[in-house]
């Protein structure tokens, strides 16, 4: 198929950016989408154009490092990450814009690369479980109820990709930060730091330039791993407690 | 043993020249030098070996670790857990990974689990037993002290995961689930469904995120690593590049960790994520670090199948589909452009059940690879042709979905399934799945003693970069193991005895070797850029892995291999005259990285094919033509080749050299596999 995209180009965090318009031919269905931007790449090297930047790494839809707006929606139109994106998910003659995250708190580093280490700031906040090395009990010793560790796992199945805050139009971080919440909160292993982790997290992501959360719900309906909305319920519910019982 | 070169900055652009035998050169291409042991590993009984060496290891004040630097390089399981440890220990670290944060790493993409001995199902298993069995699918090409730690320390690993709230799958009671995996016959893997890696890596990366919080941690993230800074002998630091700001940037610690994975990617197709590459280790190596059996590759029996040239990388499907999967293709040639669900029952070959009843679906890695290229290369292969070969086996799930039911099925292998559909567009609950071999593990990294130490004194190396556990084949769900192992318990007990001897004398960025060091990855990064020839780098990397996987893959012949080195040079001869790299070195420029990983993997590619071609034996994933038994079967030489190969760099215009280490099994009796 022959597509016509239209590629946000930006030369350096401080640049302008423009969008640029960039045909391309012969695009197999069975190509993922960043092999469809492999190929242009290699067009553009021969003729002697910078080739585009843009993020990928694992291309399995597990490493969360690939992400862009592909027509106005976070990772394109299907449910799964920029990687999993097949071309058979477009047609013959399609005009696509593809642009980078937008979100105050992911500035742009150059063409669709974003920088992302405001959501690494959020984890080290508080989004982890205090267990150092040797000082594990015997794992059998502290049993889960299933429902509850199936929920803490359908949580952490989060990437950390960032398409729920590009999806957001607070470009809010509530979603990622409720995915971690659920996690940890629903395990016995999670209690102990449970309301100083939601106090420590939250503060860090209003200080980082995240919006907040007004329950428009594209956050979720962007994630590739389907996180729900309600992990916000959980953390605004954690929230809630902790600043009560005076965290 | 330690026969540590001194720093010296070589070109790295110039080609290697025709090499003439000279005397003591065996084939024109190596020679053969002293023979090297691990003088780390205490005797004696073989489960008292590792407390043995915790105790005599020294320990270090823990009012003097802060003024200790540890410099590590990769955020996987391996390194993330390593520096984490470190951190809590109270070590000054400096971690660093080229991705853009450390939870990227390429552990993250592990589906399948985690071994442990637990013997949490009362089936027989044992440390010995997961010992054992880790010999014995290593193909005897391991260390059995080495092994026996590993599996000593796997019950720990799933204790302090579970700690850190890593939510593997339960049972209804609340305790923790197993499945058994490829290649055994007890149930002793954990898992998260198919994400283990993940939530293992997750665990991981927020104990090191924690100890960034804390201030014992400094984080590097899109950090490339181009260089070892060796003093004295001795690593004392790395140069690194900022990926963002372009800044070659000078790190000097006391001790270095590389635990910077594997190199498949060295294949161009692989499982590996795009960035996964052997800079780190191949620097190392140029540096004096000796390179240990680089031939032993892991070739993974259940991938997607390539679909055309297009293709950037392949991508795994947990062999855990083989627990309830069938593999099979058509008897007959004529019915492979069939639909399969009309080839009928007796007209359908399952080759793995057939040639193995015992083991059936569930042989080790390197068997049902081989034996899935076998039924193809006969032309029995499935699926679209790429080239002039139809490359692809089928993996049916339909007597599990009669057996089981597809809620079953979905919940224990939904994602699995969903990914091959986004991916091939056809409906695995329908339709069987096609899958074929892609290379997926490296055996193979820098050689290092039981202490994780290399032939460079303060240079340690972790998870896969090293050599240690697997021999020549790794099992099922062993490299998680290996990678926790290393880092949780392993590295920081081993590492401390070196650091007590430090801290180290001051170092200034003005020392001559360090200066040396910095100038040549500059000249480097200025030489790729400067080339401006007419070849892309992607164009070098295929090219450079079609030879790989034609010559030096799933089979190689004597006459394969020494076509694949003649390729390989005049390849490199090439890549330093004609790439052609666009942009500047002050900016994000992700052409100029990739160049600089291919160039290391053409070096590389060619000791990979020396290893291979010296190795006149087949064992594990190493299969030689000319080493079969008549029934095809891999055939091992243990009075020949019972020993590892650690290979010494040889200059830029030298042969490399070749240091055994002889392989003693005291506990274990090595035998031919039979999985019959």
């Amino acid at each position: 198929m022959n597509l016509t995209l239209k590629i946000w180009r930006q030369a350096g965090p401080k640049a302008k950016g423009e969008m640029v318009t960039y045909p391309v031919t012969d695009i197999s269905e069975d190509m993922s989408f960043l092999e469809m931007l492999d190929v242009l790449n290699e067009q553009l090297n021969a003729r002697g154009e910078e080739p585009i930047a843009f993020d990928s790494d694992c291309r399995e839809g597990i490493c969360g490092m690939c992400g862009l707006m592909i027509s106005g929606k976070a990772h394109g139109p299907e449910v799964t990450t920029t990687c999993q994106l097949h071309m058979r998910s477009f047609s013959d003659g399609d005009e696509i814009t593809i642009e980078p995250w937008r979100a105050d708190a992911f500035p742009v580093i150059k063409d669709l690369v974003v920088d992302r280490s405001s959501f690494d700031r959020i984890i080290q906040a508080g989004g982890f479980i205090s267990a150092n090395t040797g000082s594990a009990p015997e794992a059998h010793s502290v049993p889960v109820p299933k429902p509850k560790a199936d929920r803490s796992f359908m949580a952490a199945a989060c990437i950390g990709c960032g398409a729920c805050v590009a999806a957001c139009p607070n470009a809010s971080g509530m979603l990622f930060m409720g995915a971690k919440i659920t996690h940890l909160g629903e395990l016995p292993q999670g209690q102990p730091e449970r309301d100083a982790r939601v106090v420590s997290m939250v503060s860090q992501h209003d200080h980082e330039g995240f919006g907040g959360c007004t329950n428009v719900g594209a956050c979720s309906a962007a994630c590739p791993k389907e996180i729900p909305l309600d992990v916000i319920n959980q953390l605004n519910k954690d929230l809630r407690g902790a600043l009560m019982r005076g965290e | 043993m330690t026969d540590t070169q001194t720093a010296s900055t070589v070109a790295p652009e110039a080609p290697a020249p025709t090499r003439e035998a000279a005397p003591g050169v065996v084939h024109g291409l190596y020679t053969e030098g002293e023979p090297i042991v691990d003088t780390k590993a205490p005797k004696g009984p073989i489960e008292a070996r590792w407390n043995k060496r915790k105790f005599d290891a020294a320990l270090v004040n823990p009012a003097n670790r802060r003024k200790l630097t540890v410099i590590i390089v990769g955020t996987g399981l391996a390194g993330g857990a390593a520096a984490a440890t470190l951190g809590e220990a109270g070590y000054n670290v400096k971690s660093f990974c080229y991705q853009d944060s450390p939870r990227r790493a390429h552990s993250i993409a592990a589906q399948g689990g985690i071994n442990a001995a637990k013997n949490y199902k009362e089936d027989g298993d044992s440390t010995f037993r997961l010992f054992y069995d880790t010999v014995k699918g290593g193909d005897y090409r391991s260390r059995e002290s080495n092994v026996y730690r590993l599996a000593e320390v796997s019950a720990n690993i799933i204790d302090q995961c579970v700690a850190q709230g890593v939510p593997f799958a339960r049972e209804y009671g609340g305790l923790l689930d197993n499945r058994s995996f490829g290649g055994v016959q007890v149930s002793r893997t954990f898992y998260a469904r198919g994400q283990t890696g993940q939530q293992l890596l997750i665990g991981a990366y927020q104990a090191l995120e924690r100890q960034v919080a804390a201030g014992t941690v400094e984080m590097f993230s899109r950090h490339e690593m181009l260089e070892v800074v060796v003093v004295d002998g001795k690593a004392r630091g790395i140069i690194a590049r900022d990926l963002v700001t372009g800044e070659i940037e000078t790190h000097l610690a006391d001790a270095v960790v590389l635990a910077s994975g594997g190199y498949g990617n060295v294949f161009f197709l692989s499982t590996n994520a795009m960035g996964s590459n052997v800079t780190a280790t191949w620097r190392a190596h140029r540096k004096g670090a000796h390179f240990a059996n680089p031939c032993y590759t892991q070739i993974h029996p259940t991938c997607i199948p390539v679909a055309g040239e297009h293709q950037s990388k392949l991508t795994l499907m947990s062999e855990s589909l083989r627990n309830d999967g069938r593999i099979w293709v058509p008897k007959n040639a004529a019915d492979c452009e069939k639909d399969p669900r009309e080839i009928p029952e007796e007209d359908r070959d399952y080759y793995l059940e057939r040639i193995y009843p015992s083991f059936g679906n569930l042989v080790p890695r390197d068997i049902a690879s081989r034996q899935a290229k076998n039924v193809c290369d006969e032309g029995r292969g499935v699926g679209p042709k790429v080239g002039d070969f139809r490359r692809g086996v089928y993996l049916d799930f339909t007597d599990a979905l009669k057996r089981m039911s597809a809620e079953a099925v979905a919940e224990k292998y939904g994602n699995l399934l969903d990914m091959y559909q986004r991916i091939t567009g056809e409906n695995p609950y329908e339709v069987p799945m096609r899958i074929y071999p892609a290379v997926h593990y490296t055996m193979g990294g820098l050689w290092v003693d039981y202490d994780l130490q290399s032939s460079i004194p303060g240079l340690f190396v972790a998870g896969e970069a090293n050599f240690s556990d697997h021999g020549a084949n790794r099992l099922g769900a062993s490299a998680l193991m290996q990678g926790l192992a290393d880092g949780y318990f392993v590295l920081p007990n081993t590492i401390r005895d070196y650091l007590a001897k430090g801290p180290f004398p001051k170092l200034e960025e003005s020392n001559e070797a360090v200066v040396e060091a910095r100038a040549s990855v500059d000249a480097r990064v200025q030489k790729l850029l400067s080339i401006n020839g007419d070849r892309s780098v992607d164009s070098f990397h295929k090219e450079l892995g079609n030879i790989m996987w034609e010559y030096c893959g799933m089979e190689r012949s004597e006459e394969g291999l020494l076509k694949a080195i003649d390729l390989i040079r005049g390849l490199r001869d090439e890549f330093w005259r004609n790439v052609k790299v666009l942009g500047s070195a002050d900016t994000l420029n992700q052409s100029l990285e990739k160049a600089g990983r291919v160039a290391d993997f053409l070096e590389l590619g060619e000791l990979m094919c020396i290893d291979a071609l010296h190795r006149r034996e087949s064992c594990g994933g190493h299969f030689r033509a000319e080493s079969q038994t008549e029934d095809g079967e891999a055939l091992r030489h243990d009075d020949e080749y019972a020993y590892v190969a650690a290979w010494e760099w040889g200059g830029q215009d030298g042969t490399p050299v070749l240091h055994k280490e002889d392989l003693v099994y005291e506990f274990v009796e090595m035998k031919q596999r039979s999985y019959k």
